[in-house]
């Protein structure tokens, strides 16, 4: 039982960590109908910007303070990720309105190709590591019902409460500031807004810098874990089964999505895969995400698809 | 002033239906086949027919049959890589555990493996379409990753974990040289590419078509989308089937999953795009386009003297590749083959104004 629920809550931190990822495909998807198979790169890219960023500006200032140079690294990376979402309005999005989905899912694909190549470029393409201050020891708890109590991850708990944060500081932005609601006027129809006077171009520079804050808080947490490297990109894959999953257009369907996926994937490595070979970590969420598909084609809080002639 | 039907009457239905209607683009086709066919494997060298003709070549294959499924009937796929795996690996299968079987048959065989996968991965296409099947496909891809990795019995236990193939023959006559390769992969290539394009004008292509334009109202004119749908991820990934096993007998000769991962899905999808969606000379532009390009790039720093290192080089070509390819889908989203119709519609009047 403590193995259980010890694997359970690796799962449910992995999970967060998915969500992280699958926030900025479905905010994308919500304001601009674009499907971002570029998310990943944008992932990479901002943790190579914050890591590369924290080890120069302290070089360049020169001062010593960790703090300090990780608060202006954080917010450079920001301002990196703000100028790479006008960019990619200007010279790519505004260039494609009213193509087909496909052509915009390719246009994203070729957005992703030139970040990877580019950011390793201009930041170096070794394993970099960002150190924000993350607790490595693991924690015990429920040292009175177990042997051993349960151990936990404090890095990945840290991680999950950041996320978590970040979910409910999007939502408060998206439900009661005006920005925000803009950002669903556009999302619903894209021409009654337009009509009422809410610039399209505006609204999408904004909404692809916000995909870029959560893809920045994406990859500092994944790359205090992991290291930054190009695998980064790559984990960007694992979310499509996420927003699958939860749904495109839904913001909670994403993070629950992303705990479903998490634990069922960890349950499954350990309880499933010493019968089929080990190693289904690698598929599972994305046959699980397929039969689900066949069932409830929406996802858990996606829009119905309705059809019309 | 050349390039016109003027005077090019059809007096039968033959000559009606033909696939090239213009006595012009006959001979150019004619020319076309009597230079790959010929002149080529006479000036061609190894490197040239080893590095750039064998993989264009495939790739088209590949590309082509990805195309029936994308391009005609409007079924997103990221899996292509994985038919290809399961082509190749049934083919390997085929091979080592039956004596004497011949090379053409472990070929076709392995595209009928790849045909089965794919409409057992098509299914999901009668419940959703576009992005979402899109990401359904990913677990084709994925699923078939895994299986050839950790499935021994797919690779007969081989304990690295790559198979090889070696001392292939057809009809008794070895495909060892690189000519003798490239003339066998030519002769699939052309008989597969007169087949599909011969389906996409029939009654099938046309049901293909109809899906793809808009299914709902293709099934009210009594098309039936299961049999449509399912026909199309049949016919394809029967092509793509048949391009895995060439890949992987004939270009790398040994080979492991990583050969066919999700890059080389991507990939394809590229050469689909920007070569044309539903078209046939559109899967041979794309595929020129996206295997020529990396090799381009990689030459010019050395033309130009540029000292880079070979990292650096490689990123350069990811950032350039990156942006060429949303370039093209901003200029001309309909792809190359949109762009040669529109020169063919020039050439007609040139030099006149009118």
């Amino acid at each position: 039982m403590g193995f259980f629920l010890e694997t359970l809550f690796g799962g449910l931190m992995a999970g967060m960590l998915y969500s992280l990822i699958a926030l900025g495909f479905v905010l994308i998807y919500k304001a601009s109908g674009v499907f971002n198979f570029a998310q990943g790169a944008m992932v990479l890219f901002a943790a190579l910007a914050m890591s590369r960023f924290a080890e120069w500006i302290p070089q360049w200032l020169g001062f010593e303070s960790l703090l300090l140079a990780n608060l202006l690294a954080f917010i450079a990376a920001m301002a990196v990720m703000v100028v790479l979402a006008w960019a990619i309005e200007r010279l790519c999005l505004s260039k494609l309105v009213n193509q087909e989905g496909i052509t915009l899912l390719m246009a994203t694909l070729g957005i992703a190709y030139f970040l990877d190549g580019f950011g390793q470029t201009l930041f170096g393409s070794d394993i970099y590591n960002i150190n924000v201050g993350m607790p490595k020891d693991p924690a015990f708890i429920l040292e009175g019902m177990f042997e051993g109590g349960v151990m936990i991850s404090k890095e990945d708990l840290v991680a999950a409460a950041i996320a978590a944060l970040l979910v409910v500081v999007l939502a408060l932005f998206f439900q009661k500031t005006k920005t925000g609601r803009a950002l669903r006027a556009v999302a619903d129809d894209h021409q009654a807004a337009q009509s009422i006077g809410i610039p399209l171009n505006k609204i999408w520079v904004i909404v692809w810098s916000v995909a870029g804050f959560a893809a920045l808080v994406a990859g500092i947490i994944w790359g205090s874990k992991l290291g930054v490297q190009f695998t980064l990109s790559l984990v960007a894959l694992k979310a499509l089964p996420v927003v699958i999953l939860g749904g495109l257009t839904s913001v909670p369907g994403a993070i629950i999505g992303g705990l479903i996926i998490g634990v069922g994937e960890k349950l499954s490595e350990i309880y499933l895969g010493p019968m089929l070979g080990g190693g289904i970590e690698i598929w599972f969420a994305y046959v699980l995400a397929l039969g689900f598909l066949l069932v409830r084609p929406q996802g858990l809080f996606g829009e119905k698809i309705i059809d019309r002639v | 002033m050349l390039y016109r039907e003027n005077g090019q009457f059809k007096t039968s239905y033959a000559a009606d239906q033909q696939i090239f209607p213009i006595f012009q683009e006959r001979w150019a086709m004619a020319l076309l086949l009597l230079v790959a066919f010929v002149v080529l494997p006479l000036v061609g060298s190894e490197y040239f027919f080893r590095a750039i003709v064998i993989p264009f070549l495939i790739l088209s294959l590949a590309a082509l049959g990805l195309n029936i499924l994308v391009g005609y009937c409007g079924q997103i796929s990221l899996g292509t890589g994985a038919f290809m795996a399961v082509g190749a690996y049934a083919a390997y299968n085929f091979m080592v555990r039956i004596d004497g079987m011949p090379l053409i048959v472990a070929m076709l065989l392995g595209g009928l493996s790849a045909t089965v996968i794919g409409v057992l991965f098509g299914i999901p296409s009668l419940r959703i379409k576009g992005l979402y099947l899109a990401v359904a496909t990913l677990a084709a891809q994925f699923f078939t990753d895994w299986a050839f990795l950790r499935i021994g019995w797919f690779t007969n236990n081989s304990s690295s974990g790559s198979v090889s193939m070696a001392r292939l023959d057809v009809f008794g006559v070895p495909i060892e040289s690189p000519v003798s390769k490239y003339l066998f992969v030519l002769t699939v290539v052309c008989v597969f590419a007169l087949m599909a394009k011969n389906l996409v004008r029939s009654a099938i292509g046309r049901q293909w078509m109809a899906i793809r334009d808009m299914d709902v109202a293709a099934s009210v004119i009594g098309i039936r989308p299961m049999y449509a749908k399912l026909s199309a991820f049949a016919v394809s990934s029967f092509i793509v089937g048949v391009a895995g096993v060439l890949w992987a007998f004939i270009h790398l000769g040994a080979w492991e999953p990583a050969a066919f991962s999700i890059d080389r899905s991507f990939q394809l999808l590229f050469m689909v795009i920007i070569g044309g969606l539903g078209s046939i000379s559109g899967a041979f532009l794309g595929a020129a386009f996206i295997v020529l390009l990396p090799l381009a790039l990689d030459q010019i720093p050395h033309l130009l003297g540029i000292p880079l290192s070979t990292a650096a080089i490689t990123h350069l070509v990811h950032m350039i590749f990156g942006a060429l390819i949303v370039f093209f889908l901003i200029v001309e989203p309909h792809g190359l083959a949109k762009l040669w119709s529109v020169g063919k519609q020039k050439l007609r009047l040139w030099p006149f104004p009118h």
